[in-house]
C-alpha cells in the first residue's frame, strides 16, 4: 500500500469513526425534542452523552486536519467550494457545543428552552449538511482544471443529496435511540427502543432509495461493483440483525448493528470515490485523486509515523473513558447539565 | 468590498475572539491542576472546592474556546484555499498533529474530569486535569509551530509552486517557535492567573468568603508574577529574533522610517504621518532600542525606507511596509499592559510576604480587579502586532495575503459569514460574561449540594 492510499484509508476511518460516534450523540441531541417528555428526561439524555460528545467531535476536526495535511488540494477545494453549507454547519456546531454547557447554568425556563432549540438544530443540521456534502462528492461537482470548484445551489442541493441527508439524519436518530437504550433505564429506555423499531421501516425505505439512486445516478458501482455489493449485502444483514436484536431487547448488540449500518454507509462513499477524492462533473481529467491532491512523500511519511505512534494511545484512553462511564444514567444521581 | 478585505476581517475577528478564551483555558487549567494537587496531597476539602469553583468558570470558557476553534481550523480552507494549497504540506501537518495529540487528550479527559468526581479515584481525577493542562499546552505548541512557519519559513523546498516539507526537525526547532512558544504560553498562564486574582480581589473587596478567595488569590498571584516576568524575558528574546528575521516588522513597530542612529533610542510616543513617511512630536528613551534589539547599549536599527528598497530587490516591486500605526501602537499597548502586570504581581507578592493580605489596601484590590483585563489586552495587541506587522505576507517572503484568498468565493458569501459569525460572537461574549458574573456572585459555597449527599433533581431545575 502506498502512503497516499494509507492516508486515504486513514481519513476514511476518521470520518467513519466520526459518524459512528458523533452519530449517536447527534441522535440523542435530536431525541431531547422528540423523545423526552419533561426536563428531567431531557437532562438524563444530555448527561448520557455528556462525557463523550466533545471527544466524538474531535474525530471530525482530526479528519479535516488529516485532509489538510495529506491532501491539501482536497481540503482547499472542498472547504472553499462548499462555503455556505459549511457556514451553516459551523453555526450549528457552535450553538450546540455551548448549549450543552450553558443550558443548566441559569434557572429560567426561557433560557433552557433557547439552548434546547440550539441542541436540537445543532444535532440535526450538521449530519444533514455533511451527508449532503459527501453525497455530492460521488455525484460529481463542477471542478475546473485549476481544481477550483464553482458550484451552484442545485449542484449541491438536489434530490440525490437531500435523500442522503435525510437518510443519515434518520440513521443518527435510530443509532442515538439505541444508545439511549443502553445508557438509561425504565420508561425512557422502553420508549427509545419502541421509537427505534417504529423508524426501522421508513429508514429502510430511505436506504433502499439511496442505494438505487446511487446505482443509477453515479458511476461508483461501475468502478467498484463487487466491493460495493459486498458492502450493501453486509449493510442489509446488519440492518436485519439490528431489527432482530431490538425485538429481543438485546440493546447492546442492536446498538452495534445500527452503528455498523452507519459505518458501512459512510465507508461506501469512500470506497466509491477511491482513488479519486473529488469527482469533476466537467471532465474526468479534472478529478482530484489521491495522487494529484496529495502532499509530498516526506510529509506523508512524517505524518504516518506520528499517526501510527499516537493512535493506539488515543484509541486506548477513549475506550477507557467509555468504560468509566458505562453505568446507566438515572434521575437519582447528580445531573451535570 | 473585495473578498480579500472581507476574508481578512473574517480572519481577524475569528482569531481575536477565539484568542480571548484560549489563554484563559491554558492558564486556568494549570491553576486548577495546582489547586487539585494540593487537595489530593493535603486532603483539605477547601482546595477541592477551589478546583470546582474555578472549574465552573473554566468550563464555560472552555466551551466557547472549543467551538470557535472549529471555525478557526475550517476557515483556512474556506477563505484561504490558495494558501492551503500552497502550504498544506507544511501547515496541515502540525494542525493534524495538534488534533491527534492535543484535542483528543483535552476533550476526553475534560469529560472524565467533569463527570468523574465520584466515578474515578482521586488520583485518576487529578491526573485528568493535569492531562487537560498538558493538552492545552501541546495544542499551543503545534499551532504556534504552524504560525512560526508563517513568520519564518524553514524546513521546506519549493516544488511545483508548492512549499513541500523536507525537514520536520527544522520546523520543531524553528528559532521563531523557540521564542514565540514560551512567550505565548507564559502569557496564557498570566492570563489565567490575573483572572483568578482579579475575581478574588473583587470578592475580597466585598468581604465575601474571605478565606477562600485569599487562598485563591495567593496561589494565582504566585503563578501570575512568575509568568509575567517570564513573558517579558521571552518577549525580549523574541524582539531580538525579530530584528534578525523580520526587520520590517520591527521597524514598523518602532515607526522607524529612516536609520535609527547608533545607539538607537526607543520611541515612547510619536505622531505618525504615514503619507509623508515621517513622525513628529516624538518622545524617546535613549539607548533603549539598541538594548531591545541586541541586548547592548549600541548598534543601529534599519528603517522602513531602506528595508523597502532591499525587499524590492529581493521580492520584486511592491509595497512591503505594513500598516505602521497599527503595528506601532499595538506593540506599545502590549508592553504597557505587560509592565503593569509585573508591577501588580510584585506588589501582591510583597503583601503576601509581609503577611498583609488580611487587610490589603482597597485601592490595590481595585487595581487587581481591573487588572484581569490586562492580559487579554496584551494578548490581543501582541497578536495584532505579529500578524499585521507581517503584511503584505501570509508566509514571509513566499506568499502574499492577496494571493492566499480562495478564488472561487464571492464577496457576498464572505460578507454573509462575517455578519453571521460576528453576530454569534457578540451573543456568545455577552452570555459568557453574564454567566461568569452569575457564578461569581453565587460564590463557591452555592455548589454545596451539587455533589453532596442530596441528589434530588427536582430541587433545582437546571
Amino acid at each position: 500500500m502506498s502512503l497516499n492510499e494509507l492516508w486515504f484509508l486513514l481519513i476514511a476511518v476518521l470520518f467513519v469513526g466520526f459518524f459512528f460516534l458523533e452519530g449517536f450523540d447527534f441522535g440523542v441531541g435530536m431525541e431531547t425534542q422528540i423523545l423526552a417528555k419533561n426536563d428531567t428526561e431531557r437532562r438524563i439524555l444530555i448527561n448520557s452523552i455528556g462525557p463523550f460528545w466533545d471527544a466524538n467531535e474531535v474525530w471530525l476536526i482530526t479528519g479535516a486536519g488529516a485532509m489538510f495535511a495529506a491532501f491539501p488540494h482536497w481540503y482547499a477545494t472542498l472547504f472553499s467550494g462548499f462555503y455556505i453549507p459549511f457556514v451553516f454547519a459551523l453555526l450549528a456546531l457552535i450553538a450546540r457545543g455551548v448549549a450543552f454547557e450553558f443550558r443548566g447554568k441559569r434557572d429560567s425556563k426561557a433560557w433552557q428552552k433557547t439552548w434546547d432549540v440550539c441542541i436540537f438544530f445543532g444535532s440535526f443540521l450538521p449530519p444533514f449538511l455533511l451527508a449532503v456534502v459527501f453525497a455530492s462528492f460521488i455525484k460529481g461537482l463542477p471542478i475546473d482544471k485549476d481544481m477550483q470548484m464553482y458550484a451552484g445551489f442545485f449542484d449541491i442541493v438536489n434530490a440525490y443529496t437531500v435523500v442522503a441527508g435525510i437518510t443519515v439524519v434518520l440513521l443518527c436518530l435510530v443509532h442515538g435511540l439505541m444508545f439511549t437504550t443502553i445508557r438509561t433505564l425504565g420508561d425512557l429506555q422502553e420508549r427509545a427502543r419502541k421509537l427505534a423499531q417504529k423508524l426501522l421501516i421508513p429508514l429502510a425505505a430511505l436506504l433502499v432509495a439511496f442505494v438505487v439512486m446511487t446505482y443509477t445516478m453515479t458511476d461508483i458501482f461501475d468502478k467498484h461493483g463487487t466491493l460495493l455489493w459486498i458492502v450493501v449485502i453486509l449493510g442489509v444483514a446488519a440492518y436485519l440483525l439490528a431489527g432482530y436484536f431490538m425485538t429481543k431487547k438485546k440493546d447492546g448488540y442492536a446498538f452495534g448493528m445500527t452503528g455498523a449500518v452507519m459505518a458501512l454507509s459512510v465507508a461506501s462513499i469512500f470506497i466509491g470515490l477511491f482513488p479519486r477524492v473529488m469527482i469533476s462533473s466537467l471532465d474526468q481529467a479534472f478529478n482530484l485523486t489521491i495522487t494529484n491532491a496529495a502532499s509530498g512523500q516526506y510529509s506523508l511519511k512524517v505524518m504516518t509515523i506520528v499517526a501510527l505512534t499516537l493512535l493506539p494511545f488515543v484509541l486506548g484512553y477513549q475506550i477507557w473513558s467509555y468504560f468509566i462511564f458505562h453505568k446507566r444514567v438515572h434521575e437519582k444521581e447528580h445531573l451535570e447539565y | 468590498m473585495d473578498t480579500v478585505l472581507l476574508s481578512r476581517i473574517q480572519f481577524a475577528s475569528t482569531t481575536i475572539f477565539h484568542y480571548f478564551f484560549v489563554p484563559v483555558s491554558i492558564g486556568l487549567a494549570l491553576i486548577i491542576a495546582i489547586m487539585e494537587t494540593m487537595y489530593v496531597r493535603k486532603g483539605n476539602e477547601e482546595y477541592k472546592r477551589m478546583a470546582q469553583f474555578w472549574g465552573k468558570l473554566f468550563l464555560i470558557n472552555f466551551a466557547v474556546g472549543v467551538v470557535t476553534g472549529i471555525l478557526q481550523e475550517f476557515q483556512f480552507g474556506m477563505n484561504w484555499s490558495d494558501y492551503s494549497r500552497f502550504v498544506g504540506d507544511v501547515f496541515g501537518a502540525p494542525l493534524a498533529i495538534e488534533a491527534l495529540l492535543a484535542f483528543f487528550l483535552e476533550s476526553t479527559f475534560i469529560g472524565i474530569w467533569i463527570f468523574g468526581w465520584d466515578k474515578v479515584s482521586k488520583r485518576i481525577h487529578l491526573l485528568s486535569i493535569w492531562l487537560v493542562a498538558l493538552g492545552t499546552m501541546l495544542s499551543a505548541f503545534w499551532i504556534l509551530l504552524a504560525n512560526s512557519f508563517m513568520q519564518h519559513p524553514v524546513g521546506f523546498t519549493l516544488n511545483n509552486g508548492r512549499a513541500e516539507m523536507n525537514d520536520i526537525f527544522a520546523l520543531i526547532t524553528n528559532g521563531q517557535l523557540l521564542v514565540e512558544f514560551p512567550h505565548t504560553v507564559l502569557a496564557a498562564y498570566a492570563t489565567g492567573a490575573f483572572l483568578v486574582t482579579g475575581i478574588s480581589a473583587y470578592k475580597l473587596l466585598k468581604k465575601q468568603d474571605v478565606a477562600f478567595f485569599r487562598k485563591s488569590f495567593e496561589i494565582a498571584a504566585i503563578v501570575g508574577v512568575i509568568s509575567s516576568f517570564g513573558v517579558a524575558v521571552a518577549g525580549h528574546a523574541q524582539a531580538q529574533y525579530l530584528v534578525e528575521t523580520q526587520p520590517m516588522k520591527m521597524a514598523a513597530s518602532e515607526a522607524l522610517w529612516g536609520e535609527s542612529g547608533d545607539p538607537a533610542p526607543w520611541t515612547v510616543f510619536a505622531n505618525i504621518d504615514v503619507k509623508n513617511q515621517t513622525n513628529s512630536n516624538e518622545v524617546q528613551v535613549p539607548y533603549l532600542l539598541s538594548f531591545l534589539s541586541y541586548s547592548k547599549f549600541s548598534g543601529d536599527v534599519k528603517g522602513m525606507l531602506e528595508l523597502q528598497k532591499e525587499y524590492e530587490v529581493a521580492y520584486g516591486p511592491g509595497d512591503y511596509i505594513p500598516p505602521v500605526k497599527t503595528t506601532f501602537w499595538s506593540f506599545r499597548i502590549m508592553v504597557a499592559a505587560g509592565t503593569l502586570m509585573m508591577l501588580f504581581g510584585v506588589y501582591a507578592i510583597y503583601l503576601m510576604w509581609r503577611k498583609k493580605m488580611d487587610r490589603p489596601n482597597t485601592w490595590f484590590m481595585r487595581f487587581m480587579f481591573w487588572g484581569l483585563l490586562l492580559p487579554p489586552i496584551a494578548n490581543t495587541a501582541g497578536w495584532i502586532m505579529t500578524e499585521i506587522g507581517r503584511q503584505p505576507w501570509t508566509v514571509f517572503g513566499l506568499m502574499t495575503t492577496e494571493d492566499s484568498v480562495s478564488p472561487n468565493i464571492t464577496s457576498g458569501q464572505v460578507l454573509f459569514s462575517v455578519i453571521t459569525f460576528n453576530a454569534i460572537y457578540a451573543i456568545l461574549g455577552a452570555v459568557l460574561v453574564g454567566l461568569f458574573v452569575k457564578v461569581i456572585k453565587k460564590g463557591p459555597y452555592a455548589m454545596d449540594n451539587e455533589h453532596g449527599e442530596s441528589h434530588d433533581p427536582y430541587n433545582k431545575e437546571g
